[in-house]
């Protein structure tokens, strides 16, 4: 487990601090809420968690009777050379035997139960986490930093888990073993109870006193290292263009500085963390001298035996160190505490909003698309879309045109139900895209976007993603019509190569290539592309536009590109600038018009001549 | 380890202060069961009050020689440490920096990462670890045996002889969990892989409904993260129920033989206490090396890690020019017979040769995977060709120092790097560049969208600049590229997310305010190398045509037939 945690932990504490404003925002959360809920993941697993008690008490009590016994062996040997009473002995020894053997099998079945227990909960967390990262609106990941996500549905879930793997084991065990250690102490010599009066006072103070010094100053040290984490990540993914501008030396000025904050908040944090080691040893061998010397006192007094004095000395031993450690468990709770929050902060975020319970599947679509009166904004008061109307008959060819930044992908966003139009309404084949169920509604469309996306996998899985039944001919069929199939031939495992993380061998021209296959494989009668082929180059281009022409037949087409002279072609040409719909119409109208397409149009002749 | 030890070595003797200080503090610690065996068997029988208040008074002292020696050297320990871990990771980040595009290529830029941060943070981990528990747990065992060696020999021969045994079950422990707890690692990863993937592909996997697919992908590698988190755990936990089922069976064995030597007059009961203190000492002495071992094999794997970089070989070194080699008239930039290739299996440029003059611009168009950015990596020399040279104003680039190379060029890459801050700040990018020059470029590279933003030129771009649109980004990256009037100006494929429009301005731009700057643009669109003075047309590595844009019309079919489909039927549109 080590291993896992260390590194969990160096994660965990970039997590941390990778700057506050750009995290999604843990709500504070009160503690006590929070604490109800993570019991409603222990909940789910009643039966092992009764079970986890009993381990514990029973265990615990084991133990504890060990000195016990090993003190009344104590008290029959001490009756002096010759006078040993070897049937106590004996008789004590076998039962220590016999306890100690059933406690570590106790033991060992307990951290089985208690494995299985947060192996249960972490699964659940992850799994209620994921399900509702697969519901969230798309607009949720353009806010959020893919590796914030990451490191809480894996590091913050394993710290709560091991919270609650370790910490409460520790916290059950440490509530019996105090309160056994204690009544065993008053069961023998109560009188020497009373040192713990002062000894126990002490150590409280002193760890509160320590937690309240150390935690800011551990807080510091997550901030720095997140600090310097943040920074290397970032200088290193641009370590080119500083190479390139020849910018090391500043860099790595920044870097020092970084560098000698992270390390001087780590002395720091670990030269005052470490005092709690060597004090706590202090305060459990000052309680053991003022035992000593007084037990000694009584018995030299003849008010307790020798062996009595053995056990009371083990108990007090085992009585302080739980109450020890309560400063650990304390702070490695705040952690948890800080990780569930984030845990939940996500499984919390609001999903897209259900589908309506009458909501109609659509089927065979025809392709007949009509946006009326339409509002959209994606922050209030600054309006992106007003009042647009817009009519695609089926197999007709609509295209997006504007300048950079004119929000041509909100059509998009707003078409495929990314996003909800504010006021207005949607039709495809007259149903308002609200009362279908958006599944219906999105496979009713195939999409190219501008960004790639292909996952780990073979090249037929990739393709073959949007239609799981598809065959090998289908597939083939799909490469050949996107130009990608003689490139995937000549692949040393073909249709079977593994397209790992870093995509190795594969160029940005080539993943384009494959969306595109993947999208020729789709049946569906409505096409999206999104400056989708801006990536491959204009020979390639050349025949994909031919193959797209064949594929685009009888579909309802709608086009962002920048290039005027594919978008001639267009049935209706939608002219976007600074986030409104400026004009509508065919080309011929809108050069009519002479009004910003034209301009548009004639910037490129002016760049070209 | 040995790359270690060249930091180390500097604080040798702070570091041997540490450790005679610790176990100075260690060893008083240990005096305490032997005063309190002192106490009663001697001093407690004989009812000698004074006696028995000097010897606890003997365990405070020690108590309290303990707590300041174990602070003080906890403190020397994380200074010396935190010394050492900021040493590496500086001469770390250096040679990261001046890794080569190829080297970094090899060793990616997570590994590297990773190294910098969580390596170096084992290895600070192992530095106070070993210099805090690495005496006192060896001390404690050593010492624990020796004394109770001592006072009783046959009664310590029974404990040493189990130690053994736990030693053995730790052992075959690590052996079996070690390898599982990798397994358990490359599982995680697994699951980052497909929360990124789901992540990055959100909008793909709504727009075909593949959230139930992908939700039973999570559930499977989720599942296995939990079995091989079970199988792991289940292994590791062994160690601690046995060990201590192992020593408490000696302490009862101690009990037992302890009774038939007070029996037979050979010890006092008192000896039987002391040794059951010891016993606590040397179980906890046991466990601590356990800790220190796993310890010292995770610091030394990553030590070694960080070792395999700093001793990475340099390459791209500079090479002292050869007397006389410039001849006659040279050209700004000139490629002669330049041959390269990534993986040493195929070609990726084959022999290049052309040659450009100041203030002239080189425009190259091609297919995907035809070389065009190879190029670009050659002449920034980013990586070394395998033949020919690449020559600037008639030297070889391998002749020319470091920083004077780099200050001739002004860069954008495709996709290139922003950085948090201000937009000012990625404008000048590290550099001094005055607030007038910043402006310029700006105005240059038509970035007229600054002054739109809340607070202009001090408005914050966060990370990967995700709040600007692609054209937005490229235009700021064309203004760094500007901002030091480089003689040479890079541009791959850097403006393809700007219009037509904004395109065109921003090359008149460049023609009227940087007339004596050299420009190398790649790029998929005729029009943007229209006015380039030589063109290259690119397949597969090589030249397959050259010449300006008139040229190239007339001799060569490839870009003519791009110039039409790009260009549109311009007869029939006017």
């Amino acid at each position: 487990m080590a291993n896992v945690n260390m590194i969990g932990g160096g994660r965990y504490a970039r997590g941390e601090g990778s700057g506050d404003n750009r995290r999604f925002e843990a709500k504070k959360i009160d503690v006590r809420a929070l604490l109800v809920r993570l019991w409603k993941y222990l909940g789910r697993n009643r039966l092992l968690l009764v079970l986890a008690l009993f381990l514990s008490v029973t265990s615990s009590l084991l133990v504890l009777y060990g000195p016990k016994l090993s003190g009344e062996a104590i008290n029959a040997i001490d009756l002096g050379a010759g006078k040993v009473d070897f049937d106590t002995v004996f008789r004590c020894a076998i039962l220590m035997v016999i306890f100690y053997i059933c406690s570590s099998a106790l033991t060992y079945l307990l951290h089985a139960v208690m494995l299985r227990l947060s192996r249960s909960v972490t699964k659940q967390m992850r799994h209620d986490v994921f399900e509702n990262l697969t519901a969230l609106p798309v607009g949720y990941f353009d806010r959020f930093q893919t590796g914030d996500i990451i490191s809480t549905i894996t590091y913050d879930v394993d710290t709560v888990n091991q919270s609650i793997s370790a910490d409460l084991l520790q916290i059950l065990q440490s509530i019996v073993t105090v309160t056994v250690s204690f009544i065993m102490m008053l069961t023998i010599a109560p009188r020497l109870v009373l040192i713990f009066v002062f000894t126990i006072p002490v150590t409280f103070l002193f760890t509160r006193w320590m937690t309240k010094r150390v935690r800011p100053l551990f807080r510091t040290r997550s901030a720095r290292l997140g600090e310097l984490n943040g920074f290397v990540e970032e200088m290193l993914s641009g370590q080119k263009t500083i190479r390139a501008y020849g910018r090391e030396k500043v860099v790595l000025e920044r870097f020092d500085a970084k560098n000698n904050a992270a390390v001087e908040a780590y002395t720091t944090a670990e030269a005052n963390g470490t005092l709690t080691g060597p004090s706590v040893n202090f305060i459990n061998n000052l309680s053991l001298a003022l035992v000593c010397v007084f037990s000694s006192v009584l018995l030299v007094q003849g008010k307790i035996r020798l062996g009595d004095l053995s056990s009371f000395v083990q108990y007090s031993r085992k009585f302080s160190g739980p109450i020890n450690e309560v400063a650990n468990i304390i702070s490695e709770l705040q952690s948890a505490i800080a990780a569930a929050e984030r845990v939940f902060a996500l499984i919390d975020a609001k999903p897209e909003p259900a589908d309506a319970p009458d909501a109609l599947v659509l089927e065979s679509v025809e392709g007949d698309v009509e946006l009326k009166d339409v509002d959209f904004s994606y922050v209030r008061e600054q309006p992106i879309i007003q009042d647009l109307d817009l009519h695609a008959q089926p197999g007709s060819l609509t295209a997006i045109v504007g300048p950079t930044g004119a929000g041509k992908t909100t059509i998009i966003n707003l078409l495929m139900r990314f996003y909800d139009v504010d006021a207005g309404g949607i039709y495809v084949d007259g149903n308002e895209i609200r009362s279908v169920t958006r599944s219906s509604l999105r496979k009713a469309y195939s999409m190219v976007l501008q960004e790639t996306w292909l996952f780990h996998g073979t090249i037929f899985e990739n393709i073959a993603y949007g239609k799981p039944d598809a065959t090998m001919e289908e597939v083939i069929a799909a490469a050949k019509a996107a130009h990608i199939h003689s490139y995937i031939t000549r692949l040393p495992q073909g249709y079977n190569t593994l397209l790992s993380d870093n995509g190795t061998s594969i160029s940005k021209g080539q993943k384009q290539l494959l969306t595109i296959a993947r999208a020729m494989l789709l049946d569906a009668h409505m096409l999206i592309l999104d400056e989708a082929t801006s990536n491959v180059d204009t020979r390639t281009e050349q025949r994909i536009q031919a193959a797209m022409r064949t594929l685009m037949q009888n579909k309802t087409c709608f086009v962002i590109a920048h290039r005027l002279s594919t978008i001639r072609s267009a049935d209706n040409i939608l002219v976007l600038d600074q986030g409104q719909v400026v004009e509508q119409g065919t080309h011929e109208s809108l050069m009519a018009q002479k009004g910003f397409y034209c301009r548009l149009y004639e910037s490129q002749f002016d760049a070209v001549s | 380890m040995k790359q270690l030890w060249k930091y180390i070595r500097p604080h040798r003797f702070f570091i041997l202060a540490t450790l005679v200080i610790k176990f100075l503090g260690t060893y008083v610690e240990l005096m305490i069961p032997d005063l309190m065996e002192t106490i009663i068997d001697e001093k407690a029988p004989a009812g000698d009050m004074t006696q028995i208040y000097l010897y606890g008074g003997g365990m405070l002292l020690c108590a309290v020689c303990a707590l300041v020696g174990n602070i003080v050297a906890n403190r020397m320990s994380a200074v010396s440490s935190g010394k050492i871990t900021r040493a590496i990771r500086h001469d770390l980040f250096v040679k990261l920096q001046s890794l080569s595009a190829r080297q970094m290529d090899r060793l990616t830029v997570p590994s590297a990462e990773s190294r910098l941060t969580s390596d170096t943070y084992n290895i600070n981990q192992m530095l106070t670890r070993i210099q805090r528990m690495g005496i006192r747990a060896p001390i404690l065992l050593i010492g624990g045996i020796i004394m109770t060696l001592q006072m009783d020999a046959a009664l310590a021969l029974v404990f040493i002889g189990l130690l053994p045994i736990i030693g053995v079950v730790v052992y075959f422990v690590t052996k079996y969990s070690v390898p599982m707890h990798m397994r358990q690692q490359t599982v995680l990863d697994k699951v980052v892989r497909v929360v990124q993937e789901n992540i990055t592909g959100i909008r793909v996997i709504k727009a075909l409904s593949k959230s139930d697919h992908e939700k039973a992908r999570f559930h499977a590698v989720n599942e296995e993260l939990a079995q091989t988190g079970l199988k792991a755990g289940m292994i590791t936990s062994v160690t601690n129920p046995v060990s201590t089922m192992v020593l408490n069976l000696g302490l009862t064995l101690v009990v037992v033989v302890g009774a038939f030597r007070v029996n037979s007059g050979e010890i006092q009961p008192g000896v039987i206490i002391a040794f059951l203190q010891y016993f606590t000492m040397i179980l906890n002495a046991m466990l601590g090396i356990t800790r220190i071992f796993v310890m010292w094999s995770k610091g030394a794997a990553s030590a070694d890690r960080v070792a395999d970089v700093l001793e990475l070989p340099e390459d791209l070194a500079v090479v002292p020019a050869e007397e006389g080699e410039r001849s006659g008239k040279a050209a700004h930039i000139e490629f002669r017979n330049v041959s390269f290739s990534y993986t040493g299996v195929g070609m990726d440029i084959e022999n290049l040769s052309f040659r450009l003059e100041h203030g002239q611009t080189l425009g190259i168009l091609g297919p995907t995977g035809s070389g065009k950015t190879t190029i670009l990596n050659l002449l920034l020399r980013l990586y070394d060709p395998d033949a020919g040279q690449v020559l600037l104003d008639g030297q070889d680039i391998r002749t020319i120092p470091y920083e004077q190379l780099r200050e001739k060029f002004g860069i954008v890459f495709q996709n290139d790097f922003i950085t948090e801050g201000t937009i000012a700040h990625n404008i000048r990018f590290f550099r001094d560049i005055d607030d007038a020059t910043v402006y310029a470029a700006a105005d240059a590279a038509q970035a007229e969208f600054i002054a739109e933003k809340e607070g202009g030129m001090d408005a914050e771009v966060v990370v990967r600049g995700n709040n600007l649109s692609g054209g937005q980004k490229q235009r700021l990256l064309i203004a760094r590229a500007l901002a030091a009037n480089p003689e040479i100006l890079v541009l791959d494929d850097a403006s393809s997310a700007l219009d037509y429009q904004t395109d065109s301005r921003l090359r008149r731009a460049l023609r009227e305010n940087y007339r004596n700057t050299t420009t190398v643009l790649v790029t998929q669109r005729v029009s943007s190398l229209r006015h380039a003075d030589l063109i290259l047309v690119l397949d597969d590595g090589r030249v397959s045509g050259a010449g300006d844009h008139a040229h190239l019309m007339q001799t060569c079919e490839e870009y003519r037939s791009i110039a039409q489909t790009q260009m549109g039927d311009r007869r029939e549109g006017a």
